[in-house]
């Protein structure tokens, strides 16, 4: 046990003698940096004329950060990049589903049954391979054009402009209006949200700002959000508006998204985090030409191949687990089929089936692999695998070969829609889950943090299915 | 005057220029660290990109940079572990991420800290050159974003800074790479000793302060004799700063090999 500070004999000499000094002498310390700092300024900096540039930054923020126009520039600029992402990944969606699903996975398939025994070349090849296969199709895609658009805005210079916009709807809901930056990380991982809460220096509203991160949709859950609504809500309507409706599917989700974490924020403020919204001053950056060819080789390299990696890296054991739970007899029937069946019921109530409850716990180390896991487990429990390769019946491939398989496995527009709440509201990923815990040191808010969301999700599924079912 | 970036004495001189070697991570040894220090959005990551040759997050907006990074380069020969700190506006820090910059700045014991300050706005990245000027030496100035500066009319007079403050003042633009050559030599000329900062400390004249003051510089000199900074340390404690005083009562301020900044979770 070390003594405490202030028993100390410098730090109590230094208390004793400070009920001596003025008590204001700490603000002559800060006004005489202040006053040298603008002295030797005046000394060394000179103005030519008036700054064209700034003139022009200055309008560009009137408008931007303008009480009217604020709120629809940026829904139109989040619309715009979700529009061109849903629209943009089509086309090398399923050109690399073709290759990967289609070609690459029946040539390896042939040469693999041809040299292995069947169970190894089922592990490797049903299992590990085609769960890879598609994590590359469905994430890479998405995640290659929603980076680097969103990088762009970031290089720009936007986002804090977005910090200083939402701030007063994060003081009104009692949390700091950093909270927008961690949030506006989050889009991009929660983990990384969750640290970047560092930026907040009262406890309170940190803790504010960790917790009610994962409402941030993350780059695990873009794809998945993406995926179904264009396969099963762009579907409801006429090709040409397909891409909007898609899009405005995604957009409403991301939007209730940021609903909750300022009805979380206002709920933990006024119960468990009380306190008053404390305030902060934030530079608007000037807005500067984005480097384009270097902020598209970073975001590529550095952020979609790390996310696509550790999505890989995830799903290689996921496929072998879900061979293993799908091909293991017990009683004459898979494991996987006992466990689905057992979710079931539950996953019925929540809109929901037993496989995408049980891919939701075969992913929780990464949100990433949840959609590969419901093909899977579905391919492997309603029997579509099989003789796939072999009788050289193919499945059509992109978001077509996927709704083929989904609707065999009985999916409707109900668990589409509830697939995409629940892809909002559940329990953070287990780097995620980690990450809080090293940054609260509290199991207690750790586990509010994973439990709260999940609460939610069921409680707001449930109640979709509900209404679903009475009125339609 | 006809460019904002009035030439540097290195420009005309003749003393050979050393290569940059960047080392990326690979920083197991090192003879020299330097910390970036600076306020937030002044381009201190880009310039630790452009040193090191990794590729750190870099974005236009302030608090971004939110732990410390590490990286090395080799100039010259001696090898340099550089440090990226999270900016901060003051040495009084308040949020996690600016308490990384001021621990590594008051304990880590950099054997240089370049100051990285944003020329569009020098009064106020002023304030924190001056609170990191009362704590080290060996400062250099890099006078980043004179392009935009340029852009926006603005002159800076870089000799008259370099004067006033008592370090090198290197105008430079990190994301274009101009200046940074010149920069690696004001560095070495500082990390080497062949150049003799003679930091502008300013003078705190309130009155009432200084008996207190002396009092507790020979305290701390006599438990601590080879604290640097035994001065502000002093002011620190008079203003009831409570992570220096708990430093001064576990000793660990004196310890120079310590290495406190992590990039730690603050318990709350």
């Amino acid at each position: 046990m070390k003594p405490p500070a202030h028993e100390d004999e410098v730090v109590a000499l230094a208390e004793n003698l400070r009920w001596e000094l003025p008590r204001n002498f700490n603000d002559h310390l800060t006004e005489a940096i202040y006053a040298e700092s603008s002295r030797i300024a005046e000394r060394t900096v000179a103005r030519q004329g008036t700054s064209r540039r700034l003139e022009w930054q200055n309008r560009v923020d009137r408008l931007v950060t303008n009480p009217l126009t604020d709120f629809p520039i940026m829904g139109a600029i989040f619309a715009l990049v979700l529009w061109v992402t849903i629209v943009g990944a089509n086309y090398p969606s399923s050109w690399l589903g073709w290759l990967l699903t289609d070609q690459a996975y029946s040539w390896l398939r042939v040469i693999a049954f041809a040299h292995l025994p069947t169970w190894m070349a089922g592990l490797l090849i049903d299992g590990m391979f085609l769960a890879t296969a598609w994590v590359i199709s469905v994430m890479l895609p998405p995640m290659a054009i929603f980076f680097p658009a969103f990088t762009l805005l970031e290089d720009l210079g936007y986002l804090p402009r977005v910090a200083f916009n939402l701030d007063r709807v994060f003081h009104g809901v009692g949390a700091h209006g950093k909270q927008a930056l961690t949030t506006a990380m989050g889009y991009g991982c929660n983990a990384a949200g969750v640290i970047a809460a560092r930026v907040i220096d009262s406890p309170r509203e940190r803790l504010i700002a960790i917790i009610t991160n994962n409402f941030s949709l993350c780059n695990g859950r873009w794809p998945t959000q993406i995926l179904v609504a264009t396969v099963f809500l762009g579907a409801l309507v006429p090709g040409q508006f397909a891409g909007f409706v898609a899009t405005g599917a995604v957009f409403a989700v991301a939007l209730l998204g940021f609903g909750l974490t300022l009805l979380s924020s206002w709920a933990l403020s006024r119960t468990v985090l009380r306190g008053e919204a404390s305030t902060f001053s934030l530079e608007l950056p000037p807005y500067r030409p984005p480097n384009l060819w270097r902020t598209l080789y970073t975001s590529l390299i550095d952020r979609t191949l790390f996310v696509l990696w550790r999505a890989v890296v995830f799903a290689l054991p996921a496929g072998a687990v879900i061979w293993l739970v799908a091909n293991v007899m017990i009683g004459g029937e898979p494991l996987a089929g006992w466990i689905v069946g057992g979710l079931n019921p539950l996953g019925v109530l929540l809109g929901l089936n037993g496989v995408i409850l049980l891919a939701y716990v075969i992913a929780i180390p990464a949100n990433e692999i949840v959609i590969p896991s419901i093909l899977m487990l579905t391919v492997l429990l309603t029997g579509q695998g099989g003789d796939w390769a072999e009788s050289g019946v193919m499945f059509e491939t992109g978001t077509e070969g996927v709704k083929q398989i989904l609707t065999a496995g009985g999916w409707t527009a109900l668990t589409g829609i509830c697939l995409m709440l629940f892809s909002l509201c559940h329990n953070p990923c287990s780097t995620t889950i980690y990450t809080i815990y090293k940054e609260t040191g509290s199991v207690k808010w750790t586990a509010l943090s994973t439990f709260m969301p999940t609460a939610l999700g069921v409680v707001i599924c449930a109640t979709v299915a509900l209404l679903w079912r009475t009125f339609l | 005057m006809s460019s904002a970036c009035p030439p540097s004495a290195c420009e005309s001189c003749s003393a050979a220029r050393g290569e940059l070697e960047r080392l990326g991570l690979k920083v197991s040894q090192w003879d020299f660290v330097v910390a970036l220090a600076g306020n937030p959005n002044t381009g201190k990551s880009t310039l630790f990109n452009r040193l090191t040759g990794l590729r750190q997050h870099t974005g236009n907006w302030p608090g971004k940079t939110i732990a410390r990074a590490e990286g090395g380069f080799g100039y010259n020969g001696s090898k340099y572990k550089i440090v990226d700190l999270p900016g901060t506006y003051s040495l009084r820090a308040a949020s996690p991420d600016e308490t990384v910059a001021r621990e590594f700045l008051l304990f880590g014991r950099p054997d240089l800290t370049v100051v990285v300050a944003d020329a569009t706005s020098l009064e106020r990245n002023l304030n924190l050159a001056l609170q990191i000027l009362q704590v080290t030496d060996r400062v250099v100035l890099a006078l980043n974003l004179m392009d935009e500066a340029k852009a926006h009319g603005i002159l800076v007079d870089a000799r008259r800074l370099a004067a006033d403050l008592g370090v090198p003042v290197v105008p430079c633009s990190a994301r274009s790479g101009q200046g940074v050559a010149d920069l690696l030599v004001e560095m070495e000329a500082v990390v080497k000793g062949t150049f003799k900062t003679k930091p502008y400390r300013l003078k705190l004249k309130v009155p009432a302060v200084g008996p207190a003051m002396n009092q507790l510089v020979t305290k701390l000199r006599a438990r601590f004799p080879n604290l640097p900074n035994a001065e502000w340390i002093a002011l620190r404690l008079l203003e009831g700063d409570r992570t220096v005083a708990e430093r001064v009562a576990d000793g660990t301020i004196g310890d120079a090999q310590r290495d406190p900044a992590q990039g730690r979770a603050v318990a709350v």
